[in-house]
């Protein structure tokens, strides 16, 4: 496995091979391992060890990227021959900055928090018979249901390191285990996910058991009509769906005219119980806390009661804004330590999303929104969601894995699974309940701290036949 | 080559394999992008590494390492055996396989001209000379275009003695203007979106696709697309351009095929599928003009999904799918085949690179055009109240791969068999079984494209995996249409 002085050695190794006025080297390294199961079996086994390291190299204005994953002589040698080949065909351009050097670094990380440590070596030394361990309680809970499971239980140990030429230097370590499990019954299924850097805080089984409950009483679905429903979304569910709008929360997607905010930062879009801010350092938040530059990710607030006051940026696309016609109208623009590694197509945005629950005294759990709903829809999960209107952000997708009629305050009974079609826009205004914010993770949006919803007048257009 | 694999497969069978293979993979990646006059990609991109997938107590392990030296190839495959030996502990079966003869062979794809021949000047000439077309008509915002190339060596061993060694070069390029304006982002891409087109071939690839010629219209497009008139709601006939209907192939028709995705594989990511296994040889998936077929051969073209043999020594077959509307085929695997009794794997079995144990992946899903004659003109001419759709824009399918919902760049309204006006925002959807037994019509094969699709995920760990389908423009009748924005604010 890499570690920093072994990291810190190959910048060396790529310094002295190459000719260009800059170098920078983004390096990578991971031990992983998946093991899987279905129908109750497992069925696939994985362990993979790698390593990425990406060398940047700049000519003035051009600058160009190449990757190994062999750090022997001769290919770091050959990989910096590549970056720089390509580099110099470049046309140049007055817009990319020299790197960024420690003093530049240290004084753009103003109000940064504390690093929390996120690596836990109980994690990084789970076995394949530890995992094994793990999945038998989980398929244990199908049989005893009658139920089939399906699922995974992972583990990983990465390391990430940013180094270039102007004495910038940075590492980053962390550990991650997960499990997801479906059961499924003739008729129904339901679903849980659950991760976190440190494994004692997992619990398989208990996963396994609100996914078995969720697939016994869904059983024999019945068919609702399409419309307008309040809905309640589970944190996955919520996750899945608002993910969707953060890419377009950076500088260079408002330059580029692709972003949903044109037009609209400072304004009161979404409802005034919406706080969303961005945070590398939150406890509940995974991922590295520098971007693709090595600068220090700042925490940053980018929708306060409803109104989005700012987005993310890189160094350049701040330097760009600035400049441009839109800059009196976008908040503040600053380098945020939110840029992916150069040269890239997207530019920034937000990879540590933390949605705020409710106030104080205003928390209500699932089952107070469940009480309080007269007619709606449960929803454990969301699914297949794209994009169908980039600037009113409509987005389709399925319910899936557990989706429940409630009425009159009690769940009634398993549904058929509903396709929606709805604006973020209008969901995020008609915000009627918070849950308490928890580390959730799906499967269409990165992992989030984010809380359940209640939304009224969720658009579901149609029905699938189970 | 051999001798790595040897250690792989010499150091499992000593730790109770009772199957090895060993798949090493060489890969080279380039990508280049441009972006409103400005490079936004240029990278490069190598990786080496092995693959060790063994069958031990009755159950699967795969381990996977880029350290080639003698000791890490031999800790690797020990590793494998380790984690096999793990999951025969939660164990409902012994894990059985098909036969499959060993096979010992040398194979590339066809490739007149290697793309990493192109000096990267020469590809930026291109992309450039593209975006400044997109951008002349100043109400295109956002000018996207991209090239990408990629040459894949593998050299896999197995116990069974197959020894095969295969060289595949893939191209791709494509564009994208976008129009900002008001409260809309209007977009038309070229000569598919996502990426554009990929094929299994070298650089001819995209001096055949003439990108720079369709720039104008393209850009046009995009910008006329403000003031089209929005889809509207109802039942209509739709026509498909091949492009939209390969991806329509790919998601009702690949997807709900992989036979592990049917035997419940897949139930906890990608999901499972309608097409039960009664389902076979009784579902009337389509009507009668309806036939696919899943071909991994040289013969049906260069491909995504074109080689000679998949990722456990299986030889590319030709199966057929839907035989004039009736479901007659899955995509299988030398374990999924046995778990159905067939005899043969069909030769699905496919990675993403070295560090990904392979599943069952679509090789090249394609509907065959019709045998009389028929062009796009002549079948909007036969049409006379309808909706022609072009270019993919949005896709979304149930997880059993029954409702779908599909949104395209671009329509065209067919009144008495003209193209009447523009149309934007336009989208339908549907029950996968139903919409395929509404098709009457489907072109010739003058209208018949093999389009490449990328980037499709699967598996856990998720991969990502190339296939190619192939389509002609066709017809489908009584369709639901303008769903996407129904009920909108």
């Amino acid at each position: 496995m890499l570690d920093r002085e072994i990291a810190a050695s190959i910048f060396e190794t790529l310094r002295a091979h190459t000719t260009a006025d800059e170098i920078e080297l983004l390096i990578a390294g991971t031990r992983s391992a998946l093991t899987r199961f279905a129908n109750n079996t497992i069925h696939q086994n994985v362990e993979e060890e790698n390593q990425h390291i990406s060398v940047r190299v700049s000519f003035g204005g051009r600058t160009a990227r190449a990757t190994t994953n062999k750090h022997d002589d001769e290919s770091l040698r050959r990989v910096v021959q590549s970056a720089e080949a390509l580099a110099r065909v470049q046309q140049e351009d007055p817009d990319l900055l020299p790197m960024p050097t420690p003093g530049e670094v240290a004084q753009s990380a103003t109000a940064i928090a504390p690093r929390v440590s996120r690596y836990f070596d109980n994690t990084a030394s789970l076995t394949p018979h530890d995992r094994a361990a793990a999945v038998a309680p989980m398929v244990n809970v199908a049989k005893r249901h009658a139920l089939t499971s399906a699922g995974i239980f992972s583990s990983s140990h990465s390391v990430e390191g940013i180094f270039n030429s102007r004495g910038v230097a940075d590492w980053y370590e962390q550990t991650l285990a997960e499990a997801s499990i479906t059961m499924l019954g003739d008729t129904s299924s339901g679903w849980q996910k659950a991760n976190s850097p440190d494994i004692t805080q997992l619990d398989p089984a208990r996963l396994a058991k609100i996914a078995a409950e969720k697939a016994v009483a869904s059983k024999d679905p019945i068919e609702l009509s399409p419309g307008k429903y309040t809905v309640i979304l589970e944190p996955s569910a919520v996750l899945d769906a608002v993910g969707f709008m953060f890419w377009d929360f950076g500088g260079s997607a408002l330059l580029e005219q692709r972003s949903f905010l044109n037009d609209r930062i400072g304004t009161q879009l979404f409802g005034a119980n919406i706080n969303v801010w961005d945070d590398a350092y939150h406890p509940l938040q995974t991922g590295v806390p520098f971007d693709g530059e090595g600068m220090k990710r700042h925490r940053i607030n980018l929708i306060e009661n409803g109104m989005v006051r700012a987005v993310t940026y890189a160094r350049s696309s701040a330097r760009r804004m600035r400049q441009s016609e839109m800059a009196g109208r976008v908040g503040p623009i600053a380098a945020t330590g939110h840029g992916f590694s150069l040269p890239n197509e997207i530019g920034e945005a937000p990879m540590n999303i933390v949605f705020a629950g409710a106030d104080p005294g205003q928390v209500q759990s699932i089952e107070q929104m469940i009480d309080s709903t007269e007619r709606g829809v449960l929803v454990t999960r969301l699914w297949y969601i794209r994009e169908v209107d980039p600037y009113e952000k409509i987005l389709t997708g399925m319910t899936r894995d557990g989706t429940f009629l409630v009425e009159d305050g009690k769940i009634r009974g398993g549904i058929r699974n509903f396709r929606f079609n709805e604006s973020l826009i209008p969901m995020l205004q008609n915000v009627e309940a918070l849950g308490e914010a928890v580390r959730a993770s799906g499967e269409e949006s990165l992992d989030m701290v984010v809380p359940a919803m209640k939304v009224r007048d969720f658009n579901f257009t149609e029905t699938t036949k189970f | 080559m051999k001798e790595i694999a040897s250690w792989a497969l010499e150091t499992a069978k000593l730790r109770g394999a009772s199957l090895a293979e060993a798949r090493i993979v060489d890969e080279r990646q380039r990508s280049l992008a441009t972006k409103n006059g400005k490079i936004a990609s240029a990278s490069d991109a190598e990786s080496l590494g092995v693959g060790i997938r063994v069958i031990a107590d009755g159950a699967f392990g795969f381990a996977a390492t880029d350290d080639l030296s003698r000791d890490g190839v031999q800790s690797c495959a020990a590793r494998a055996v380790d984690i096999a030996k793990s999951s025969a502990t939660v164990k409902a079966h012994e894990l059985r396989m098909v036969p499959e003869p060993p096979h010992r062979a040398e194979w590339a794809s066809p490739c007149a001209v290697d793309p990493f021949s192109i000096s990267v000047e020469k590809n930026l000439e291109l992309l450039f000379a593209i975006d400044t077309e997109l951008r002349k008509n100043k109400g295109v915002t956002l000018a996207e275009a991209n090239m990408h190339f990629r040459r894949y060596e593998q050299w896999f061993f197995s116990s069974e003695g197959s020894e095969i060694h295969q060289t595949v070069v893939t191209t791709g390029a494509g564009y994208a203007a976008l129009s900002f304006e008001g409260a809309a982002i209007q977009k038309r891409s070229y000569p598919n979106s996502f990426g554009g087109q990929y094929q299994n071939r070298g650089y001819e690839l995209i001096e055949e696709m003439k990108l720079l010629e369709h720039a104008p219209e393209i850009a046009e497009q995009a910008v006329a697309l403000h003031s089209a008139e929005q889809c509207p709601e109802g039942t209509l006939d739709i026509v498909l351009d091949s492009a939209q209907l390969s991806l329509q192939i790919h998601e009702s028709i690949g997807h709900p095929i992989e036979l592990d995705r049917v035997l419940g594989m897949e139930a906890n990511f990608a999901g499972t599928s309608f097409l039960t296994l009664d389902k076979l040889r009784t579902l009337k998936y389509g009507s009668e003009i309806v036939n696919v077929v899943a071909d991994a051969t040289e013969a049906h073209g260069p491909g995504l999904g074109t080689f000679a043999y998949d990722d456990e020594g299986v030889a590319a077959q030709r199966t057929p799918i839907i035989t004039n509307g009736l479901f007659t085929g899955y995509l299988s695997s030398r374990d999924t085949a046995a778990a159905i009794g067939a005899a043969r794997s069909g030769g699905c079995l496919r990675a993403e690179s070295w560090n990904r144990l392979p599943i069952v992946r679509m090789t090249n899903v394609s509907i065959l055009p019709s045998d009389k004659p028929l062009t796009l003109e002549e079948l909007i001419s036969a049409t006379d109240r309808g909706i022609l759709m072009q270019t993919n824009r949005s896709w979304s399918i149930d997880d059993k791969r029954y409702n779908f919902q599909f949104g395209c760049e671009m329509g065209w309204e067919i009144v008495g068999g003209k193209r009447g006006r523009m149309i934007k925002n336009p989208s339908y959807s549907g029950i996968t079984t139903e919409f395929w037994n509404s098709m009457d019509a489907i072109c010739s094969r003058d209208e018949w494209t093999l389009w490449g699709t990328p980037n499709c995920g699967k598996g856990q760990p998720q991969q990502v995996m190339g296939t190619g389908h192939g389509a002609a423009p066709a017809r489908f009748r009584k369709i639901a249409v303008g769903t996407a924005y129904k009920g909108s604010n």
